[in-house]
């Protein structure tokens, strides 16, 4: 099975405070440690163990620049055959939609038999595999948490759904799932899996290469457009406590207390 | 005035809390607008929502058809292309099934498409500006969206307060007849329902909820003795869950459980709105995260700043304590 899966470079929540620069019209950047997407992650794992089960070849695939070749080699040190960055300077300022058609484009020129994105990235949107498939006509399913390989090109997937449930389906290949987080354990990869892919060459790919109309992708096709970053003031916010830890244990006590927490 | 339409999720019958949620996102958009809800689906079930729908919503549009028994988002997805008059404003739940159906409606009808809406202003022409979150909810932004084609907007599950006595008596239009014979790619076959698991916290007056913080599982054991002592049970968030450190059945979420608790500790819990979405009961919040932003302070009572790998042990032994309990 040819796989293509689409991934994206965020700054990795997990190890950094997002904070407001100081001229409050983007976070600070300097500092942030960046990883590739988590669902992305989960979603080459996947495609990686459905390789080994029925053969094939996985493809990673980004849209961005230079700085992002890192997470394909962290990918393809995990198994990927092939890394791709699209670049191009029209691509600048895509909204979820530009990146989409961008991604279209890609996919037609290949042969893939099924698409995989993670379920959202940063900014939460969820969009970018849905919007591909309906683009390129092709069957999809969000959420997907697990992915079994049926005979006659077809796929019996499971979604999560409400209160842990799952939605399980049948699905037609080629299509487009955008994988949650916990489908798998994505597999470790050390130093030495970095070491061994830090030169392996990366496919660039320009809009020149890409049958696709300059017009629908870039800041100027963009029908959405973030204005700004700031911090919400959200309802009362919590009653901070700010003494040492041996008072703060004291004092949570006592509430706890009265809150019947301390029966 | 672009036409405001709310796509409604319902189940056995009734329709989805968020169904006033959207009529009242729509008259953000536009106080004067009264939008119109559409159903899909079959049979009583669908009867019995369209006519609750008729007392929030001045006209309901009903879409009968066989192959909508189980909301399908293609299916659907073609019979709302079928429908839509050109330039309409989509609002739909941002939850399983509108992440599953809007995406690729606003490509299908070439609108603009903004997830996750958490507030609005009002619509200035075609310019619509939305408030969101990003990087799970450490910052919000807002992003403008440009409705001249129409928009698709997925709205934040209890980000807007439905209107109270709306007591309209809408009318319901059958639409069924202009959507011809649907077929799709991905075909369903069952739903399975949740195992149970070894312990329900649905049914603890007091939980030690855990999140990414507590970094590995022989962490959980911190937890574990904590709950111990405060006759709790140990419940989590998402990641706990991914890395297999806690089964699924502690998962507290809008993908896991729904509890209602009276005292709920946060620890190393960041507080995306998936999580929060799980905890009911308006029950006291303790969050304990080494991340002075983390959005779990914002709606805790009682914040610490602090690693949980060394306050927990305290605290538990505090606990012990002040209880009379031995320590182990």
């Amino acid at each position: 099975m040819e796989i293509l899966v689409c991934v994206k470079r965020v700054p990795d929540t997990s190890e950094n405070e997002i904070a407001l620069n100081s001229a409050g019209n983007d976070i600070e950047r300097d500092e942030l440690v960046y990883s590739i997407n988590e669902p992305d992650n989960y979603a080459v794992e996947e495609a990686l163990q459905i390789v080994a089960r029925v053969g094939g070849k996985v493809t990673v695939v980004t849209v961005g620049g230079e700085e992002d070749e890192e997470i394909l080699r962290r990918e393809m040190a995990m198994g990927a055959n092939e890394g791709v960055l699209i670049t191009d300077a029209a691509f600048e300022g895509s909204d979820g939609r530009g990146i989409a058609a961008i991604l279209k484009a890609f996919v037609k020129k290949g042969n893939y038999d099924l698409v995989l994105t993670g379920v959202q990235a940063d900014d939460g949107a969820a969009q970018v595999g849905g919007m591909l498939a309906a683009m390129l006509d092709l069957p999809f399913g969000s959420l997907v948490n697990s992915i079994e390989v049926l005979g006659g090109k077809k796929l019996k997937i499971s979604r999560e759904i409400e209160g842990g449930n799952k939605e399980i389906s049948e699905i037609d290949l080629p299509c487009v799932l955008s994988i949650q987080t916990g489908i798998n354990e994505p597999r470790y990869v050390g130093m030495r899996g970095i070491r061994a892919v830090a030169s392996v060459p990366i496919s660039n790919c320009s809009v020149a290469e890409l049958s696709l109309d300059a017009s629908a992708v870039g800041a100027a096709a963009a029908k959405v457009k973030r204005l700004d970053y700031f911090v919400p003031a959200l309802g009362k916010g919590a009653e901070m406590l700010a003494g040492s830890r041996e008072e703060n244990i004291e004092r949570l006590a006592e509430l706890l207390a009265a809150k019947g927490g301390l029966k | 005035m672009a036409r405001i339409f709310a796509y409604i999720v319902h189940r056995g019958g009734v329709p989805d809390d968020s169904a006033g949620e959207l009529a009242a996102a729509a008259k953000k958009i536009d106080a004067t607008a009264s939008a119109t809800a559409i159903v899909t689906g079959q049979g009583s079930d669908l009867d019995n929502v369209c006519s609750t729908l008729r007392s929030s919503f001045c006209e309901v549009w009903k879409i009968a058809n066989d192959a909508l028994a189980h909301p399908n988002a293609e299916l659907i997805r073609k019979a709302l292309v079928k429908v839509l008059p050109p330039g309409s404003i989509v609002l739909v739940a941002h939850e399983h099934f509108g992440i599953d159906l809007a995406p690729g409606l606003s490509i299908k009808l070439n609108a603009a498409y903004c997830s996750d809406v958490l507030g609005m202003d009002a619509l200035d022409g075609n310019d619509l500006k939305v408030v969101r979150q990003e990087f799970g909810g450490q910052v919000s932004s807002h992003v403008h969206c440009d409705i001249s084609s129409g928009a698709v907007l997925t709205i934040r599950p209890g980000a807007f307060r439905p209107q109270q006595n709306a007591a309209l008596t809408g009318t319901i239009v059958d639409k069924s007849g202009e959507i011809g014979s649907l077929s799709a790619g991905r075909r369903y076959l069952q739903t399975i329902v949740a195992e149970a698991g070894d312990v329900d916290i649905t049914k603890h007056a007091i939980l030690v909820s855990i999140g990414r913080g507590i970094q590995e599982k022989d962490n959980v054991r911190i937890a574990q003795d904590l709950a111990d002592v405060l006759d709790a049970a140990v419940s989590c968030s998402r990641p706990v869950v991914d890395a297999k450190w806690l089964e699924k059945s502690r998962q507290v979420g809008s993908s896991g459980k729904t509890v209602k608790p009276k005292v709920y500790l946060a620890c190393g819990i960041s507080g995306s709105f998936q999580h929060l979405a799980g905890i009911k009961g308006n029950p006291f919040i303790v969050a304990i995260n080494k991340n002075p932003k983390a959005p779990i302070f914002q709606v805790a009572d009682v914040g610490i700043v602090d690693d949980i790998l060394e306050f927990l042990p305290e605290l538990t032994s505090k606990v012990r304590e002040l209880r009379g309990v031995p320590a182990k």
